[in-house]
């Protein structure tokens, strides 16, 4: 690592030159369009002005985080295309959100996920246990992403892993630039940050993408052929799955279960459920999915060009032993081709997207907390709207130095395990409820508690009982074995007993009385947009 | 007759009227007779193609041309069937959904008025 070190990866100077080109420009923007945030819908959904291409990009931005750039391009160039199926289950995850959720869900709330959830049930218990699982799916996310922003910054700044005073000051570095963005500029601000970073990141790859295909004449079955002559351990085994996951029948199976997270997390994610709020209306909904998916698609085939392309390239060793290991292969391919200043720039946009994926998740948290706990649970919905933004403000500042704490501890973890847990949260705690309350006419509250409740608990405790917390050299606790479950990933559990404890619940809580008048107000609302939140203009 | 003499006359909200309306049973028919069908078909697709890779390793690594594997072909093509059902649904949206919903969003939202 030192000898890789010593050659040196890129400028560290350059690198805080362009990444700070970044900040100051997203500043500026944000400092301009966070003039006009006066009611709460500006502050929370921008004030649904987006169209939806500019909401589509945004959430691509959103979406395309560090795990999928950084995490994906490391995961093919590393165990080949094993790599290539995180890929494929993040991007069909999408048709659960464009068929089932979107436009729904655009024409239903107003700001959170717990405003769906909560339409025609009883309000305080649904809005806290909504609240309750936003605040767990975002914070593992934010894991994820400050544990990213530790591997990046030890690898563009050199700094090592060893020396955690330098790192934690990157790290509360950049923790405070978010929560500039999030407490100026709002959702609107926020929104063309994503908007900014997403530009770049598509525009960095597709630049990266057409460099590594020149370089074999624009054919991709040489890349191939090179990877394999380059990765001498694994050889043609990166051409075909199983390097991964393979191995046995219990890591088979952890494969399934991390599938179907995947597939069903995203359309349970609050961060991404929130941007359909910050459209006009529905047909703006869907115009913006779209956008996302054929955005989103077209990174990943880039991602897989770079993998493999990193492998062919840089060789799965050198990219093992670099500071930041597998998460450093498309920064490192980046310097293969272009040197110090493609480094820097593929660096920054890295950087970036961290923050901007940082500054999306504060400004979901804060929001859920301001509007469903303080406003509607503790206030009883009788909070003035200037005081529940305030509240809003001060969440964000909270959340921001949380994850600061949280970022300097997780910095050796996972990004892409951090991000998959956050997907099976998502996918049994909240995916399961949406689609109860928008499409089950019996559903109630007692339904919507078990399936919000007993998809969280049973997912975090299968998590802190499984082999990637305790028991294996790779666990977070090294020195001691509690893992009782063999899975790394909840999902092929905890997913269907939530669907199953919906369906328990509703028929446990079966007295509550059918309010006919609200599941007409919400199912009429959701197909129609008949009474949704409409835009605002200034 | 005005959506004012049409649901004024009938009992319970505008919305339960709404609901219980011809128009709107037909566009949740044509809602769901899309999107149930279509979601239950992708993730099928999806799982079959997660349970090959998991369990056919040895067909999924076999190369069709060059260094191209059946693998990254089947992989491809969920990207190709990802982007067919969103131009379909789009399309059937446009067509099928959006002029109901918005003929029965006026009629709610000037009764409202």
């Amino acid at each position: 690592m030192t000898a890789y070190l010593a050659q040196g990866v890129g400028n560290p100077a350059l690198n805080i030159g362009i990444f700070a080109g970044f900040v100051v420009l997203t500043l500026a923007v944000v400092i301009y369009v966070g003039r006009s945030n006066k009611t709460a819908s500006d502050y929370y959904a921008a004030g649904r002005s987006f169209t939806g291409p500019q909401n589509g990009i945004a959430i691509a931005g959103d979406y395309l985080s560090a795990a999928s750039f950084l995490g994906i391009a490391g995961a093919i160039a590393v165990n080949g295309y094993d790599g290539f199926l995180y890929s494929i289950g993040f991007l069909v995850a999408w048709l659960v959100a464009l068929l089932l959720v979107a436009e729904l869900l655009r024409n239903t709330g107003k700001f959170t996920m717990g405003d769906v959830l909560s339409f025609r049930m009883r309000q305080r218990p649904v809005r806290a246990a909504a609240a309750t699982s936003t605040l767990v799916v975002s914070f593992f996310y934010l894991l994820a992403q400050m544990a990213g922003a530790g591997a990046l910054i030890a690898l563009l700044l050199n700094i090592p892993n060893s020396n955690t005073l330098g790192q934690g000051l990157v790290i509360a570095a950049v923790g405070a630039i978010m929560i500039t963005y999030v407490l100026i500029g709002g959702m609107k601000g926020t929104t063309w940050v994503q908007i900014i970073k997403a530009g770049l990141l598509l525009v960095g790859a597709a630049v990266l993408t057409v460099f590594v295909l020149g370089r074999f004449g624009f054919n991709f079955s040489d890349i191939l052929g090179q990877a394999v002559t380059n990765s001498p351990k694994t050889g043609e085994a990166i051409l075909g799955p199983g390097l991964q996951y393979g191995a046995d029948t219990a890591s088979k199976i952890d494969f399934i279960s991390l599938a179907l997270a995947l597939v069903l997390g995203t359309a349970g994610l609050p961060h991404i459920l929130m941007r359909f709020y910050t459209v006009p209306n529905a047909k703006e909904a869907r115009r913006s999915v779209v956008w996302a998916i054929w955005l989103i698609g077209i990174f990943y085939l880039f991602t897989l060009v770079l993998g493999y392309g990193a492998a062919a390239l840089v060789g799965p060793e050198r990219i093992r032993n670099a500071p930041g290991s597998t998460n450093s292969a498309a920064p490192l391919l980046a310097f293969e081709l272009g040197g110090e200043l493609l480094l820097g720039i593929i660096a920054a946009i890295a950087f970036a997207t961290i923050l901007a994926v940082v500054a999306g998740l504060t400004i979901t948290s804060a929001a859920s907390f301001a509007h469903d706990v303080y406003a509607n649970v503790i206030k009883k919905g009788e909070a003035a709207p200037d005081e529940e933004v305030k509240v809003a403000r001060r969440t964000a500042i909270v959340i921001g130095v949380v994850a600061i704490g949280a970022g300097i501890l997780a910095r050796n973890q996972n990004i892409a395990f951090l991000v998959a847990l956050a997907f099976a949260v998502a996918a049994s705690a909240n995916l399961p409820t949406i689609l109860y309350s928008l499409f089950w006419r019996r559903f109630n509250t007692m339904g919507a508690l078990f399936s919000i409740y007993g998809g969280l608990i049973s997912c975090v405790l299968l998590i802190i009982f499984s082999p990637a917390v305790s028991g294996r050299p790779t666990s977070m606790v090294k020195d001691a074995d509690f893992a009782l479950f063999p899975l790394a990933n909840p999902g092929l559990v905890s997913i269907p007993l939530s669907f199953l404890l919906g369906i328990v619940g509703t028929y446990v809580g079966s007295r509550e009385k059918f309010n006919g008048e609200k599941f007409a107000e919400m199912e009429v609302r959701s197909l129609t947009g008949a009474g949704s939140e409409k835009a605002i203009s200034h | 007759m005005t959506a004012m003499d049409r649901y004024s006359t009938r009992e319970g909200t505008v919305y339960e009227q709404v609901q219980a309306s011809a128009e709107f049973v037909e566009l949740r028919r044509r809602l769901r007779g899309f999107v149930f069908p279509m979601s239950a078909a992708f993730l099928v697709w999806y799982l079959a193609y997660v349970l090959l890779a998991t369990f056919a390793p040895a067909f999924m690594a076999t190369k069709v041309t060059g260094n191209i594997t059946w693998g990254l072909i089947i992989g491809l093509l969920q990207f190709v069937s990802t982007f067919v059902i969103t131009t379909l649904y789009v399309g059937y949206a446009n067509n099928r959904l959006d002029p109901v919903a918005e003929r029965l969003r006026l009629e709610i939202e000037g009764n409202e008025k």
